[in-house]
């Protein structure tokens, strides 16, 4: 039961560079692991295969105000370094406030409020002193509609690293970047054409390029497959699972196949009565969705929420 | 076709909750397709009418020594080049003032400023100033620029009197094209770490600068049509020398046609209708320009 999966999903092979680092560092799992998955990746069940992972993020008693409605009630919960954990809910339940939270894209809203401490690597994100600039750098963003900028393939996907006064080979660092987000094979005679002639799924694909190009070290993506064809959303599926080797990955999702499909770890929230989004339960995805421990959550999985 | 078929294809015509009305609905909107044709027919028919008028009489005159020679007693001998320089020159002073400021005070207004009861005044105000008549602008130039700062009746204070005027166009078409970018190209920014001045400066202004290119332009023919508030400034009716920035004496176009046109004899009101031609063209190459800016700046731009 504990055997690991060989097996690696990618449909496109992984580029030449690439190829060697992936094979030695870990081995992707297919589909929602059976165990575990990979050891050196996420806890598993069994005590004998726990590993010990690294905190990447830390929400302690993280509560969100939107003027005097509270969005989001006492939110716990800590993310794994190099997993993939998926935030399901049923609409309105604030797990995109929540996900914004983590790179305090919320602070552009002027009403915006929120109690409790988000650490990234024990640092507080909203301490004193924090510049809300310095932390998207190193939590970049996915949105739900692909929004490249009117400027070409290069521009997108150079503009934050020129902006961060990024001084390496601007080239590589656009090829490299592409490369990572399986859209370079399909862009690379065109990249001074302009990204809205894209299709939707490559867009968000440039989307994921613009995001890893300033090498952050975790990524938010707020529902990114909700306006993309199942073929596309497949692409971005896989792409994913290649990404947690070097990215932490933090998903919202309303598509319940998508987080057993893609995520490691799965946290499923809801709202109680006053309307406030708040966590049921975290664990791992496989627990989740065939034996989740609350009864809230089996009605969510099943379809039976009312 | 089985008889249960028919009674479906029936009913599917003729439900008795229905009432299509199919054929009065397309009545009514061929009235109304015919409505829009009536209306844009009856406007291309001025402009027509006053298109084939001004250039069967301008016409004649029109010729290169035109355009070169200083205004004349003797109508064969007039022309419009202090004119055409003046509104030139002034253009120069209006764009190169009312550009920087109109589209900061947008940037400001729409990007920046919160959203207080003094800010949305500030707004609101702004648009009741594009309606001020362009005289009161000639008057409050007078006072400001003419007599308290001194500069005199000269092109500097004339372009800084149409520049006000023109001030609250630009910021209104400029905040219109910033409204017009998505917010979710202001969260892109944000989410790879730009500042707001960053967000604004490489994401939002680039996005917007077309519609902002195209308001400018369209403010820029405004000033440069304007007559009333430069008869105020004090806008001289026969100029036998080139202006100077910053020397009193100066014309523009149109204050030359409103000379021309007011003298009786056929041979000035000849002379007119070809300034007016010359002032035209050159309305068409500012919107010539517009149209070429517009196509540059927005090749990437569609949402």
């Amino acid at each position: 039961m504990h055997a690991p999966v060989t097996e690696a999903l990618p449909l496109r092979p992984p580029a030449p560079d690439e190829r060697p680092e992936r094979a030695t560092i870990r081995v992707i799992p297919f589909d929602p692991p059976p165990t575990g998955g990979d050891p050196t990746r996420t806890a598993g069940t069994d005590p004998a295969t726990k590993p010990v992972t690294e905190t990447a993020l830390e929400l302690q008693d993280v509560s969100c105000w939107y003027g005097g409605f509270r969005a989001v009630r006492d939110v716990s919960l800590t993310v794994a370094r190099g997993s993939v954990t998926a935030l399901i809910g049923p609409s309105g339940c604030g797990k995109s406030t929540l996900l914004r939270t983590m790179n305090r894209m919320n602070d552009l809203v002027p009403s915006f409020r929120l109690d409790g401490a988000i650490r990234l690597d024990g640092q507080d994100l909203y301490g004193r002193g924090v510049d809300p600039v310095a932390v998207r750098r190193r939590i970049g963003m996915v949105f739900q509609k692909p929004n490249p900028f009117p400027k070409s393939i290069f521009d997108n996907v150079a503009f934050g690293a020129k902006i961060n006064g990024f001084q390496g080979d601007m080239k590589e660092l656009v090829e490299q970047s592409l490369r990572r987000a399986a859209l370079w094979d399909e862009v690379k005679d065109k990249l001074g054409q302009s990204a809205l002639a894209l299709s939707g799924g490559q867009q968000q694909r440039l989307c994921i390029a613009r995001a890893i190009a300033t090498e952050p070290e975790i990524i938010l993506m707020d529902e990114p497959c909700s306006a993309l064809d199942p073929r596309a959303t497949l692409q971005i599926e896989e792409l994913m699972r290649e990404l947690s080797a070097r990215y932490t990955i933090v998903i919202v999702t309303h598509n319940m196949q998508q987080a057993a499909r893609a995520s490691d770890v799965t946290a499923f929230m809801t709202m109680g009565e006053d309307r406030a989004g708040y966590l049921v339960e975290m664990d791992e995805t496989i627990r989740i969705f065939t034996n989740p421990r609350e009864g809230l959550t089996e009605d969510y999985i099943s379809g039976r929420f009312g | 076709m089985t008889a249960s078929d028919a009674t479906v294809a029936v009913t599917l015509g003729s439900g008795p909750r229905f009432e299509p009305r199919l054929a009065r609905r397309k009545a009514s909107a061929s009235v109304f397709l015919v409505a829009c044709l009536v209306a844009i027919g009856l406007l291309m028919l001025a402009l027509g009418l006053l298109l084939y008028e001004v250039i069967t009489k301008g016409l004649p005159y029109l010729d290169l020594d035109f355009l070169t020679a200083f205004p004349s007693r003797r109508a064969e001998r007039a022309g419009v080049l202090p004119a055409l320089v003046g509104s030139l020159e002034i253009g120069l002073i209006v764009g190169a003032v009312s550009v920087p400021l109109g589209v900061g005070a947008a940037v400001y207004l729409e990007e920046y400023a919160k959203n207080t009861f003094f800010n949305r005044a500030l707004r609101t105000n702004i648009s009741n100033l594009a309606g001020v008549p362009s005289i009161i602008y000639g008057i409050f130039g007078l006072a400001l620029f003419v007599r308290v700062l001194g500069l005199g009746r000269s092109p500097l204070a004339a372009g800084l009197a149409l520049a006000l005027l023109i001030m609250p166009i630009v910021i209104i078409a400029t905040m219109e094209a910033l409204r017009a970018v998505p917010d979710s190209q202001r969260e892109a920014a944000y989410a790879l770490g730009t500042t707001r001045w960053q967000a604004v400066r490489r994401a939002v202004l680039p996005a917007a600068a077309p519609g902002i290119m195209t308001g400018i332009i369209l403010a820029m023919a405004r000033a440069i049509g304007e007559a009333a508030p430069l008869v105020v400034i004090g806008a001289a009716s026969f100029v036998t020398f080139l202006p100077t920035p910053t020397q009193p004496g100066f014309t523009v176009l149109p204050i030359q046609v409103f000379n021309w046109a007011s003298r009786p004899q056929d041979e000035f009101q000849g002379i007119a209708a070809a300034a007016i031609i010359v002032l035209l063209v050159l309305m068409l190459l500012l919107n010539g320009l517009a149209i070429v800016v517009r196509a540059r700046l927005s090749r990437h731009l569609q949402w």
